[in-house]
């Protein structure tokens, strides 16, 4: 857990590109991204159709983890290359699915689809074949993943990081800027939980910023990282990015994503719920 | 490409419940007088993020193959800030719900 370990520059992944060890996946919420333009030998997967179990809401099983990754080439000693559009939003999701699920060796790209187009690298629209693997993954990893009673359970003792944009925060938007202002949950946050939009983590080319600059983000805001800290977010995806921030590049340990997120909280009878700054 | 005598600015609007949304849309096209790319070529490789009145990133989308964005925003001062390879444009907008706010920016 480091940005060594976690993270990998443009020029990395352009040195990289035909290295067999080394598959490069594209993750979004909109695939047709991909099918327009993409780094060279990058796969594609949708957070929702691959990632999403599709009638109960949850990750995919086991089974249908390996199956997925099995099809699409990747073995259990691979080097997963996951980058994305959204300032890499999916991208971290996968990150983080990809550990719950135990994978060994999965790095991010850091700056995403943004930086390496504002670098005008180029993108192909050929799809790769690959040869079929036979991966093996481990049990679900709880330790990173925080569900909804642990969450009610979080209010005025752990930390609550929530990581959207200050007016979903406040309740003036429901979702990001970019979707419909539309849902069934109501808007607002949970108590006691702090605003540290993912934003503050990411340059305005979608890059980390520093350790330093990253570690003063949280601890300015008054949180206390030796205390355990749940992030979330709408879909669980940008928590999931800032999940990477402490879990990976911090390399704080007791950190979880709350992947309900607000879309569960918001839809839940009876639970507390703040509004306003 | 646009299609020619198309009305420039963002997508189409159809299907979109104008009375609850707030819109603010455009299209992002290079001023080519001092590049090599035409002139009013659209940008298709560029970033549009949203900020609120605060300068806080609210949102960000990447540019469609027509040059144009979209939000979904709420009543109020925003600033969009334009990205592209070599280039990078702030405009203010104010948005108001019922009439989309739609521009034509020149990078």
């Amino acid at each position: 857990m480091s940005r060594e370990t976690s993270l990998v520059t443009a020029d990395w992944v352009a040195q990289n590109i035909d290295n067999p060890k080394v598959v490069i996946v594209e993750v979004d919420e909109d695939t047709t991204l991909y099918a327009q333009g993409h780094i060279e030998n990058a796969i594609t997967f949708h957070w929702r159709e691959d990632l999403q179990d599709g009638l109960i809401r949850d990750l995919i099983s086991k089974e249908k983890f390996e199956a997925l990754l099995s099809k699409s080439g990747i073995s259990n000693d691979s080097t997963v290359i996951l980058y994305g559009g959204n300032n890499n939003w999916f991208a971290t999701y996968a990150f983080w699915y990809f550990k719950v699920y135990g994978h060994a060796d999965v790095r991010l790209l850091d700056g995403g689809r943004k930086r390496w187009e504002l670098d005008a690298r180029p993108f192909v629209t050929e799809v790769p074949t690959r040869t079929l693997a036979h991966y093996v993954a481990k049990d679900r990893d709880n330790s990173i993943r925080a569900y909804r009673d642990e969450v009610i359970a979080a209010i005025g003792t752990k930390n609550i990081v929530d990581v959207r944009s200050p007016a979903e925060f406040s309740g003036e938007l429901a979702a990001p800027a970019h979707l419909p202002q539309e849902g069934g949950q109501i808007k607002g946050h949970i108590p006691t939980a702090k605003n540290i939009p993912w934003s503050k983590a990411a340059n305005e080319d979608g890059t980390f910023k520093s350790d330093a600059e990253l570690k003063d983000i949280y601890q300015s805001a008054g949180v206390d990282l030796a205390k355990d800290t749940i992030a979330y977010c709408r879909i669980g995806e940008r928590s999931a990015f800032s999940w990477f921030v402490l879990h990976e590049l911090l390399g704080v340990n007791n950190v979880k994503n709350y992947d309900g997120s607000w879309t569960e909280y918001g839809s839940l009878v009876g639970v507390p719920v703040a509004v306003g700054a | 490409m646009r299609t020619c005598g198309a009305t420039p600015g963002g997508p189409s609007l159809d299907g979109i419940d104008l009375s609850k949304q707030t819109v603010i849309q455009g299209q992002i096209l290079r001023d080519g007088s001092s590049d090599s790319v035409p002139n009013g070529a659209a940008v298709t490789n560029g970033h549009v993020r949203l900020l609120d009145a605060s300068g806080e990133f609210t949102a960000e989308v990447p540019t469609n193959l027509e040059g144009q964005f979209r939000f979904f925003a709420a009543p109020g001062s925003w600033t969009l800030v334009v990205q592209a390879p070599g280039a990078r444009v702030e405009q203010k907008v104010v948005a108001a719900q019922g009439t989309p706010t739609d521009l034509v920016i020149h990078i």
